[in-house]
């Protein structure tokens, strides 16, 4: 198979220095990760804030070296042909501030450009033609100190496709994007992969949505290790047996969410106290089991305001092999 | 995004990308762009790069005026001000680049790119030099023209040697700063404050550095600008000559001497600084 991008075992353990008389810590960043992306693939990676995508995406785009096992970007070893690597893709991070804010927009993305070996007319060229692409071809001589979070992502995404890479990184690319921003970078991403089947594109996102609309296929990623790699659908359809549904309650008087999952038929509660209300999300191995949980909120007057059966999600997906929803996970980090 | 007007495709995008030599001349143009063309748009730079280093200077020529010192003094302290601009920008941007191009995010995307880090660094260098020129140029200027300065250039060629093998030395310098001040992280604003004021003393940037005793006037030669200084002001004043440190010549050959040592040094230090960001991923990520 022509892969694009290959991991075998690969491993991080960061070192992280204590006080002058403590010895350093370990943190095992991530383990044992196998990947074969093919080219032409628009490859997903999901998982919380500190599940160690940032930590593979480095290593891929050459910027860490691995402390275990290997890794292939377009067939080219990343430790030890990184110059290879490096000429065939690039990356954006979403929230970056790259750059510099007293130049324009064009400037910018001619400076970058020139750092790819792109000559100077060609490089204006794309640019020009690319922020049309964006919407911003009317902020071509905008400084881009002046731009709004979402253009400077947007002009962002244009430095990551100018050189027109075999494999790009798009760590985060909606972070902190409203969502008509989101959705047009969304959009383009998805059109930039259809256009040519020999591009690559590797996206990180905690957003399961993003995952699910965007990705040809999906690895879940938590403390490290690959839980789970496969289409967004066959993820899904490990939950098809299950019923699952949600739930908007008044708070729980003490119920929580081992008292859900003590019941009968319940696979797992997820909480989520809102202001004056509560959220609950509920995996159960049967409609059946919803009769116990409804028993149990009436006889601690817990009144359920809303009730509906849902398709299982990535985030169900997510909860069913972690044990833990993303924002648990998180708030568990913090 | 308008999707329909979506056009671009690799074949359509398939040019030759530069390689070898002019790639890398290529990017030491890019780099020193922003400094060139983006440093000048700000136009306070007139008031703090030219104004107040000019007051500075004036008191100088005022002292010497004072006490009734030989009026060549006046001008080793206008040309004096002058170089202090390229000594400033080589301390507090030259040498905290990588730093800010760590806090911005920038240096991470310059390792990742097929560039050499040293024609990155080398156009940081370009575009410092130029850029700080023009602001040394007005001050020559205005200050000659404010103070009525006699120029006497014995050589305008050796006059131009010798300004270029400080520049390279002293930008060399800068260049390995930059890779220090790094791995230094926030401490080097500690180095570089310790080394402002006795630089000024130690360079003789407002005296002839032949005052000092032999052995301080040489061992404050490690600094490019002190012999460059030197050698500048024998080839411009009258009586330049009779109070330079060294002959020209023998300064020419140390300002060389330090050009290799400086440029051999930043170069490897610079392999070293990338080696280690890769190895620890810690210098290339923001703390933002």
């Amino acid at each position: 198979m022509n892969l694009a991008i290959h991991t075998q075992n690969l491993g991080r353990i960061y070192k992280i220095r204590g006080g002058k008389k403590t010895e350093p810590k370990e943190l095992e960043a991530l383990r044992d990760v196998d990947l074969e992306i093919p080219r032409g693939e628009l490859f997903g990676l999901l998982g919380p804030n500190g599940a160690g995508k940032t930590t593979l995406i480095k290593i891929l785009t050459t910027l860490l070296a691995p402390t275990s096992g290997r890794a292939w970007v377009t067939g080219f070893d990343v430790t030890k042909d990184s110059h290879k690597v490096r000429a065939r893709i690039n990356m954006v991070s979403g929230g970056e501030a790259s750059g510099y804010g007293l130049l324009t927009v064009r400037e910018n993305l001619w400076m970058f450009s020139q750092f790819y070996g792109i000559p100077s007319k060609e490089a204006n060229r794309r640019i020009k033609q690319l922020m049309e692409v964006v919407g911003l071809g009317d902020r071509l001589n905008t400084k881009s100190s002046d731009l709004s979070t979402g253009l400077r992502q947007k002009m962002n995404i244009v430095r990551g496709f100018m050189t027109n890479p075999e494999v790009l990184f798009l760590d985060e690319p909606t972070l902190g994007l409203d969502v008509g921003a989101s959705r047009d970078v969304r959009r383009f991403i998805r059109q930039w992969i259809d256009e040519d089947h020999f591009r690559t594109l590797l996206l990180t996102t905690h957003y399961m949505v993003e995952a699910d609309e965007l990705c040809d296929r999906v690895a879940i990623i938590n403390e490290g290790r690959v839980l789970a790699c496969d289409t967004p659908a066959n993820l899904k359809r490990r939950l098809q047996q299950d019923a699952i549904f949600k739930m908007e309650v008044s708070p729980l008087n003490g119920l929580n969410v081992d008292s859900f999952e003590g019941l009968p038929g319940v696979r797992k509660a997820i909480h989520v106290p809102k202001d004056g209300t509560a959220e609950l999300d509920l995996i159960l191995e049967k409609d059946d089991a919803l009769g116990g949980v409804v028993n149990m909120m009436t006889s601690n007057d817990v009144h359920i305001l809303n009730l509906h059966k849902r398709e299982p999600t990535l985030e169900d997906v997510f909860v069913d092999l972690v044990g833990r929803s993303m924002e648990e996970v998180e708030a568990g980090e913090e | 995004m308008k999707s329909e007007q979506w056009t671009v495709d690799s074949n359509q995008w398939a040019v030759e990308k530069n390689s070898g030599l002019k790639f890398f001349l290529q990017t030491v143009i890019a780099r020193a762009y922003p400094r060139i063309i983006g440093q000048q748009r700000e136009k306070s730079w007139m008031f703090f790069d030219i104004f107040l280093p000019l007051l500075a200077v004036s008191a100088y020529v005022f002292v010497y005026r004072a006490i009734g010192a030989p009026e060549e003094y006046v001008g080793f302290v206008v040309m004096g001000g002058a170089m202090t601009a390229f000594w400033m920008n080589v301390l507090w941007s030259m040498s905290s680049q990588l730093y800010w191009e760590k806090e911005m995010g920038n240096l991470a995307l310059y390792i990742m790119a097929p560039n050499s880090m040293m024609a990155i660094l080398l156009g940081m260098a370009l575009g410092g030099m130029v850029a700080t020129l023009l602001r040394a140029l007005a001050i020559t200027l205005l200050g000659s023209w404010i103070f009525d300065i006699p120029y006497a250039v014995v050589s305008f060629g050796q006059l131009f040697l010798v300004f270029m093998l400080a520049m390279v030395a002293l930008y060399g310098m800068g260049m390995l700063f930059a890779s220090l001040f790094l791995l230094l992280s926030r401490e080097a604003w500690h180095l570089s404050n310790l080394a402002q004021e006795p630089v000024y003393l130690f360079s003789g940037f407002y005296f002839p550095i032949k005052s000092f005793n032999f052995w301080v006037a040489m061992s404050a030669s490690i600094i490019p600008l002190t012999l460059g200084l030197d050698a500048m002001r024998q080839l411009v004043f009258p009586s330049g000559a009779a109070l330079g440190f060294l002959s020209i010549p023998v300064e020419m050959g140390i300002l060389s001497g330090l050009c290799v040592v400086f440029l051999t040094a930043a170069k490897l230090l610079l392999a070293y600084m990338e080696k280690l960001a890769i190895r620890e991923g810690r210098l290339t990520e923001s703390r933002r």
